[in-house]
């Protein structure tokens, strides 16, 4: 599972959910798998401000994970010397030293045996060969 | 939780999750062509674009579109471990009326004949708001979000099944595992020594009536923006009211 993934999870259970301390949901006892791929920057410029920004911090810090900067970068830093490029270049963008980064603490950096904590009401959710499994025990649906 | 509800999930469990958990390498290798409306919805999405894919099983829709992220689940993990292969997106097992996700925050939602398999008409209103409680509300800055829904219709009576109006609602349906190679179409079963007997799963299925779909989605606080019909399914275009 990706970490970009966390940013769109929270706790399965309805009563966390109006909580602000069910999200993001808390890795422990993880492995972290490296699965390079191909840097997207057009991805990464689209999903930019979508991103929780200081939540992914925190995450990226209970992992151990080299701290990300303290406020988000634009989508500007993304790109290499962009100032100088002109309108309508896409094909020709290089993605910065900040775009690689971000994608590899975001698509590439992913967990793939641990659990997820909901910092709610401390419900674990299991991550097993990079799968996390959301399914409640009946008692909890 | 009432007891038609949990009487109702433990249904499900064991005349559709469990089948699918059982048949999903075999179910798999059968869905990879995409259906045009659910293909036209997801290549019509603005880039960048967010949204879940509630009842993703094989991620055969995460493929259609790779400038959008998806968070594709599924109550089957066998089913969820064949999605996981397509990039950028990511999968993961949940129950369609426990999803993991912050309400309002997805621009889109598809859910592809998955609403069907619920077992009573409370459940199934409930799944239609558990998709429509993930897309952002109309006073969100961007809009509010819409979701694709399709279920399998009752009139179908060109179809190999041949249901129509007036035959029961709640049926199982067949799926069959040729009993040798465990594909479809095999050549040889004239061969005796290539007999091995076929195994037959059943699938729990509500065939939806004609305008069924889009009164689940209003008792559900949603509002249709489009709707019809596409080779024996039923399919809705939705907006949250509010
Ligand atoms: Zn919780």
């Amino acid at each position: 599972m990706k970490l970009l993934t966390l940013n769109f999870l929270t706790c399965a259970i309805k009563a966390c959910k109006s909580s602000p301390a069910s999200f993001p949901l808390h890795p422990r006892d993880v492995e972290l798998e490296i699965v390079e791929s191909d840097i997207n920057l057009p991805f990464l410029k689209n999903i930019l401000p979508r991103l929780m920004w200081a939540e992914l911090r925190t995450i990226a810090a209970e992992l151990g994970l080299p701290e990300l900067p303290e406020t988000a970068p634009t989508r500007d830093h993304l790109v290499e010397g962009k100032e100088e490029a002109k309108e309508g270049e896409e094909v020709d963008e290089v993605p910065s030293q900040t775009a690689r980064d971000l994608h590899r603490v975001l698509l590439e950096t992913t967990v793939k045996e641990g659990k997820l904590v909901c910092g709610n009401c401390a419900h674990e959710y299991k991550v097993m060969e990079g799968v996390p499994n959301f399914l409640l025990p009946g008692h909890l649906v | 939780m009432s007891i038609a509800h949990t009487q109702g999930a433990a249904y499900e469990e064991q005349h559709v999750h469990s089948v699918y958990e059982q048949i999903a390498s075999h179910f798999s290798s059968t869905r990879y062509k995409p259906w045009p409306i659910v293909e036209r919805f997801l290549k019509e999405l603005p880039d960048g674009a967010v949204g879940a894919d509630v009842g993703c099983g094989n991620g055969k829709y995460l493929a259609t579109n790779p400038r959008v992220f998806i968070v594709g689940s599924d109550r089957s993990t066998n089913l969820v471990k064949i999605a996981r292969q397509h990039e950028p997106h990511a999968s993961i097992v949940a129950d369609n009326l426990s999803l993991p996700h912050p309400e309002g925050t997805f621009d889109f939602a598809i859910s592809i004949a998955v609403i069907h398999h619920l077992s009573t008409p409370a459940r199934r209103t409930e799944a239609v708001k558990a998709i429509l409680e993930l897309l952002c509300p109309p006073s969100h800055p961007g809009g509010g979000g819409r979701a694709l829904i399709y279920v399998w219709a009752l009139e179908q009576k060109d179809s190999r099944r041949g249901w129509d109006e007036g035959h029961e609602q709640d049926v199982m349906v067949p799926w069959v595992i040729k009993g040798r190679s465990q594909k479809p179409h095999v050549a040889d079963q004239g061969d005796p020594k290539n007999q091995v007997q076929d195994k037959t799963f059943l699938r729990y299925y509500h065939l939806y009536r004609k305008g069924e779909l889009e009164r689940h989605i209003e008792e559900a606080g949603g509002e249709v923006v489009e709707a019809g019909y596409e080779k024996d399914n039923w399919w809705a275009i939705a907006v949250r009211k509010s």
